[in-house]
């Protein structure tokens, strides 16, 4: 009953959304308040349609109603809560569900903000999200129903895939989401604009703060992604250049080089065409990832489902909404303010050259994922583009980006202003290498070309600190009032930057500096690595929730000071006949000891795998504090600027 | 300087390893492991989804491993042993696609996007003074 309630307010919402993608464009064309005013509580209405049925979603799989397909799929009596609400999003279907759950959030949060924009631009705003919403509703609606009913029903269900039974992986999806399908925010201003012609800098302005938060919380997504894989895949990686992590790389590399080129946009209306099409190829790559991760064209671990039917559709809709918006732009382009003068040396400059690089490096993801697909289709034979593919390309574009990041900062708009720039970047040279000097003197680890990229990352970090300090102006007085009216920008930047570098000594010590091991033990052996030492005290069986486990016990042999035992497990979930490596993992700042528990061989040892990642905490730091540069941006300026 | 370069690929391949490698298939010889190691993570897991074989636990990832060592053992050089590998399981096995006419819009189509946008934003700047 429940599910059906569902599956009603679901169709009902597509019915609001159709409304919400019509109505405010006719209001706006013929200039009628109160139906442009309309678009807000259709967008309101839509959002609580789809939040019921989402919730209806939910109960089914909290009290395991089996009469619904995707539940007797994807749960499981015994699986604890959690799992049994985070298994809602653990579908191809109820993916989808949350899909448009977050595109009406979007929807509703705009209809109470931005009330200082013009009425008939809100409102068309509000209707190109409601195509969006008309798209995938129908998606949802016509090729993959949550609420599908399965006749007779079956006692029990066919449990969740083990590896996604883990609290960050429950988490992941829902920011993955939000940042995601935020970039169709960027999509819906840069058509809305478009459509009425009301491009300004109160457009980009406005733009800004939306494209921030699809940024942010794409950014903390990724990383969580990345850190789920560091410890629950058992493999101490955590970037595989994996198609579906790839997928959701080209829309943040997109999202970046927007978020740049929309602060000219919005201080100096410069950039106003480029800034267009960026927002609309962010959220179609936002598209072409939904696309792979959903069509199920890529084999992946991420791929739940694969229906040609639905890669179809999705492709049709990529191809309307994207086709469209790019023919709107080239209609309108020639109308567009073309930009002011600048030099040579500016900040303009500097921002067109982050928009290269970036647009570079989202096309190189693109083309690598993208090609043996291309290639096979051709009938040219299949071809794997991995890892060392990107590493060769990726690596001579990443040594000029980070010799010239930091230089961005300190330009000054229009203008050539050089000298402002040498003493404060001098410093932070001098501190990169001094920095770069102790940690050898410290840790005494070999390998030139590492030391090299770490004395990049410090470069980056320094660099930010520098630039902070520069508008900070440390010389003169009352600077604590001076670091309140600090332009929010300047510490986004700031924070983001250093985040790269930080990020950049996780990966540089985690690649460069690990060590690794790989024994058979029988109990009481000794094992020894980077100067630690633990014995093997035996395997024993636990018994979890839904699940069984073989749990090791790996003690320090000498008492380092806060160093525990390590218990690696291997788990062995009983509803879905699977098995995952729970690592144990002994995490510093400085260092992280990862164990793993291997098989047991014939004469009854066990096979462990050890390894020491130097600075690995520092990858997901780094994403933190980036993302934190963009909470800080989200800031509104201060009356006094 | 070649040495340099070549050391920096060799880190960032390494972002992506893993290790699946068995107690007893290391070489004793440690020269001859690492170039095990950095071959075999040039060289796809033909019955999994994404993964080189030195990440992939599958049997035939680790009788690859094993066959990778045997021929270093033996003194094959890193090409005699791509050859060898190709000619039994085609392209699809190498991670990195070798430079033929199939690839090159492949390998060269960022470094042209790269040349093309500074182009661009050279002319943006030259027109605007």
């Amino acid at each position: 009953m429940i599910a059906e309630f569902g599956h009603f307010v679901l169709i009902l919402a597509f019915m609001v959304s159709l409304l919400q993608a019509t109505l405010p464009i006719y209001g706006a064309n013929r200039q009628l308040i109160s139906v442009m005013q309309f678009a807000d509580y259709l967008a309101r209405a839509q959002f609580i349609c789809i939040g019921i049925a989402f919730a209806c979603l939910t109960y089914a799989f909290i009290v395991s109603d089996f009469s619904l397909s995707i539940v007797a799929n994807n749960s499981h009596v015994s699986k604890p809560l959690m799992y049994k609400i985070a298994g809602v999003w653990g579908n191809h279907e109820g993916s989808m569900l949350l899909w448009v759950l977050v595109l009406a959030a979007y929807s509703f949060v705009f209809s109470f903000m931005s009330q200082n924009l013009e009425t008939d631009f809100r409102a068309r705003v509000l209707a190109v999200q409601g195509w969006i919403g008309v798209a995938f509703l129908g998606f949802i609606i016509f090729t993959s129903n949550p609420f599908s009913r399965l006749f007779p029903a079956p006692f029990e269900g066919m449990g969740l895939n083990p590896v996604l039974q883990d609290p960050a992986l429950a988490a992941h999806p829902p920011l993955l989401y939000i940042g995601y399908v935020g970039t169709s925010m960027a999509f819906a201003f840069a058509v809305a604009g478009l459509l009425g012609d009301k491009l300004e800098r109160v457009w980009a302005q406005a733009l800004r703060v939306w494209v921030l938060v699809a940024w942010l919380f794409l950014t903390l997504g990724i990383a969580l992604g990345s850190f789920w894989a560091y410890y629950e895949l058992g493999w101490g990686g955590f970037w595989f250049w994996d198609p579906v992590e790839n997928a959701s790389l080209m829309p943040w590399l997109a999202g970046t080089a927007l978020l740049h080129s929309v602060m000219v946009t919005a201080q100096r209306g410069a950039f106003m065409r480029w800034t267009i099409l960026l927002a609309i190829l962010t959220f179609g790559l936002s598209l072409v990832g939904t696309f792979l991760v959903r069509s199920g064209v890529l084999t992946s671990v991420h791929a739940f489902a694969t229906d040609p039917e639905r890669g179809v559709y999705i492709l049709a809709i990529l191809a309307t909404t994207i086709g469209g918006a790019l023919l709107l732009y080239a209609r309108a382009r020639p109308k567009l303010a073309p930009t002011q003068e600048f030099e040579i040396v500016s900040r303009e400059s500097a921002l067109l050259l982050n928009n290269v690089f970036l647009a570079t490096a989202t096309a190189t993801v693109f083309i690598g994922t993208l090609y043996p697909l291309f290639v096979d289709a051709l009938g040219l034979g299949k071809i794997s583009v991995g890892a060392p593919y990107f590493s060769t390309v990726f690596l001579p574009l990443m040594i000029p980006f980070v010799i010239v990041l930091p230089f961005g900062p300190f330009l000054s708009w229009q203008r050539f202003s050089g000298r402002r720039l040498v003493l404060p970047l001098s410093l932070a040279l001098i501190a990169a290498i001094i920095f770069t000097f102790a940690y050898y003197t410290f840790t005494q680890a070999s390998s030139w070309p590492a030391y090299i990229s770490l004395l990049g990352a410090f470069w980056l970090i320094c660099g930010a600190v520098a630039a902070f300090f520069d508008r900070l102006d440390i010389k003169r007085s009352g600077r604590f009032k001076r670091l309140r009216n600090m332009p929010p920008s300047t510490v986004a930047s700031s924070l983001a930057h250093a985040g790269i570098g930080i990020m950049l000594m996780g990966i540089i010590g985690a690649t460069a500096w690990k060590s690794e091991r790989v024994v058979a033990l029988m109990p009481g052996d000794a094992l020894e690595i980077a100067g630690y030492e633990f014995v093997y005290e035996g395997t024993k069986s636990i018994n979890g929730p839904n699940y069984r486990s073989d749990q090791a016990t790996l003690r320090p042999r000498s008492p380092v000071s806060g160093l525990t035992e390590l218990l690696p497990e291997r788990r062995f979930y009983l509803a879905e006949r699977g098995q995952t490596t729970e690592a144990a993992i002994d995490k510093r700042l400085s260092r992280n000891i990862y164990a793993a528990l291997g098989e047991q061989l014939e004469d009854g040892s066990r096979v462990i795998r050890i390894w020491v990642h130097p600075l690995v905490a520092l990858i997901w730091i780094g994403a933190v504090v980036m993302a934190l540069g963009g909470f800080a941006g989200l800031r509104r300026r201060s009356a006094s600027q | 300087m070649t040495k340099w370069v070549g050391g920096f690929f060799i880190v960032f391949l390494m972002l992506s390893q893993a290790m699946a490698i068995e107690p007893g298939e290391a070489l004793k010889d440690p020269d001859l492991e690492a170039r095990a190691r950095v071959l075999s993570l040039e060289l796809r897991c033909m019955v999994c989804q994404n993964q080189s074989i030195d990440d992939s636990d599958a049997p035939l990832a680790g009788d690859l491993r094993m066959l990778v060592r045997e021929r270093l053992l033996v003194g094959d050089s890193d090409e005699q042993i791509f050859e060898l590998v190709t000619a039994r399981y085609g392209d699809f096995v190498l991670l990195r696609p070798p430079v033929v006419s199939r690839t090159l819009f492949l390998w060269f189509a960022p470094f042209l996007i790269f040349a093309v946008g500074l182009f661009t934003v050279w002319r943006l700047i030259r027109r605007s003074k």
